[in-house]
């Protein structure tokens, strides 16, 4: 089984250990990922802000390169992992399914570029592959080292779940937490997993942020009430989301007065640590921050980066 | 994020009906959505909200009327003409040149945060590319010579 995989420009760069974490399972769990060959940018939010019909161009080649590498009649399906081009792709994905006045002038446009694309792509995210096509048995079978009791903060941020829910529902998503306690993890019940940490104002701009007052106050809030539910760490599906609250704390604890020092990764980290695999293959060395409890009943030693 | 809305979400649309669309398109309400979807998936009357902020914006941009001294519309622009030209974007690039332009003296505020993810290499400084940008800019240049209803 393998699965044509979108990496995403973060993936190259703010995201590292989110690509390096999910090749890491994937390998683990047998499944294989291709990464597509020449991918472009998705677009992000900042191209259709000013022009949608490009903004579509741009994720229908991606979507175009994926089909034309695995010949049909059936469906293929492209995992994008970063929530963004999730959401930026799967727009697409259902804008030319419509075949409205943009389906039509893109369609246009990739001929005068020589492609073509069918309709066969199925733009996929790596929690839904995980919890639905791998399932949670299999999973389950091979956490060689459960995570004994951890209590994870599941953030699902925005554009994993909105506007699309694909496979999980919008208000109050579940797959995350089943996921993480497939593997020994105690997800914690927490209300505000779906809402925006603020640091969404752009793909493509790490250190921006846009209005800084805002995203500090929102990524603030988030994280301390994570805490004050007894998190021990929040798992996030989205390199922007990640990098946001992580490596703010510091900015955080000045303006706000309380030290935070919360540890936040990627879901895929949490996931592979379970699975037992080695911390850097995981890209845990590439964290700002990261310690996590030892587990309960554990032998081993205690998962901390000094 | 309304409450840093100069003009609420409720009061754009009001604008709109009244007729005053030269305020909302200079306006930085805006362009301070995130494009959350929070209200798309919360409005009882279904309305598109989220996607008509996105053809504000857009409209904001065409009639060239967007809030100039102010970060996200810089920034889209930015990114458009970046990724337009080289397929890709680059995280490290977008946030330079933006700090730049709009407030250069923040840039060392930020600096030692940079600097902690470039050690642990994620603000790589190499430009990525797809291999032929040429194909990309074919495509876009198709759709220049088309026009549609851009919604």
């Amino acid at each position: 089984m393998s699965y044509a995989y979108y990496p995403g420009c973060s993936a190259k760069g703010t995201g590292r250990a989110y690509e390096e974490s999910l090749h890491a399972v994937f390998a683990a769990l047998g499944v294989g990922l291709d990464e597509l060959e020449d991918w472009n940018c998705c677009g992000a939010s900042g191209y259709p802000a000013v022009d949608a019909a490009k903004a579509a161009a741009l994720s229908a080649r991606n979507l175009a390169l994926a089909e034309g590498a695995r010949p049909g009649p059936g469906p293929v399906d492209l995992i994008a992992a970063c929530a963004g081009c999730y959401r930026a792709m799967l727009k697409t994905e259902r804008t030319l399914a419509d075949g409205g006045a943009i389906a039509a002038r893109v369609g246009g446009a990739l001929g005068a570029a020589g492609l073509r694309y069918e309709g066969r792509a199925r733009v996929r995210h790596p929690l839904d592959v995980l919890v639905n096509d791998i399932g949670l048995d299999r999973i389950a079978e091979a956490a060689v080292r459960p995570l004994g009791g951890l209590r994870v903060a599941c953030y699902y941020g925005c554009l994993l779940v909105r506007p699309y829910a694909t496979f999980d529902d919008r208000r109050a998503p579940t797959s995350m937490e089943r996921l993480l306690e497939s593997v020994g993890a105690e997800p914690i019940d927490w209300p505000l997993r779906t809402r925006c940490c603020g640091g969404s104002c752009y793909c493509g701009g790490p250190l921006i942020g846009a209005l800084p007052e805002a995203t500090l106050k929102l990524s603030h809030r988030l994280l301390t009430d994570a805490k004050r539910r007894g998190a021990d760490a929040i798992a996030t599906v989205c390199p922007l989301c990640q990098f946001n609250l992580e490596a703010f704390q510091g900015q955080m604890a000045r303006k706000f007065g309380e030290p935070i020092d919360l540890t936040v990764g990627f879901f895929t980290q949490l996931l592979g640590t379970a699975l037992g695999l080695d911390e850097r293959a995981l890209g845990v060395h590439r964290m700002l921050r990261w310690q996590l409890p030892e587990p309960a009943g554990a032998e081993g030693g205690a998962h901390v980066l000094a | 994020m309304a409450e840093y809305m100069e003009y609420s979400p409720r009061v754009l649309n009001a604008m709109l009906t009244a007729g005053r669309y030269d305020d909302v398109l200079r306006s930085r309400a805006i362009w301070t959505c995130t494009g959350c979807y929070a209200c798309t998936v919360e409005c009882p009357k279904q309305l598109p909200v989220t996607e008509s902020i996105y053809a504000l914006k857009r409209a904001s941009m065409r009639a060239g009327v967007y809030p100039r001294r102010f970060v996200t519309p810089v920034l889209a622009r930015q990114f458009v003409r970046l990724v337009s030209k080289r397929g890709r974007s680059s995280e490290a690039w977008i946030s330079l040149s933006l700090y730049l332009r709009t407030r250069p003296f923040q840039l060392l505020r930020y600096a030692p945060v940079a600097l902690r993810m470039m050690r642990r290499g994620r603000l790589p400084l190499r430009f990525e590319s797809v291999r032929e940008p040429a194909q990309l800019r074919r495509i876009l240049a198709a759709l220049d010579a088309t026009t549609g209803e851009d919604i």
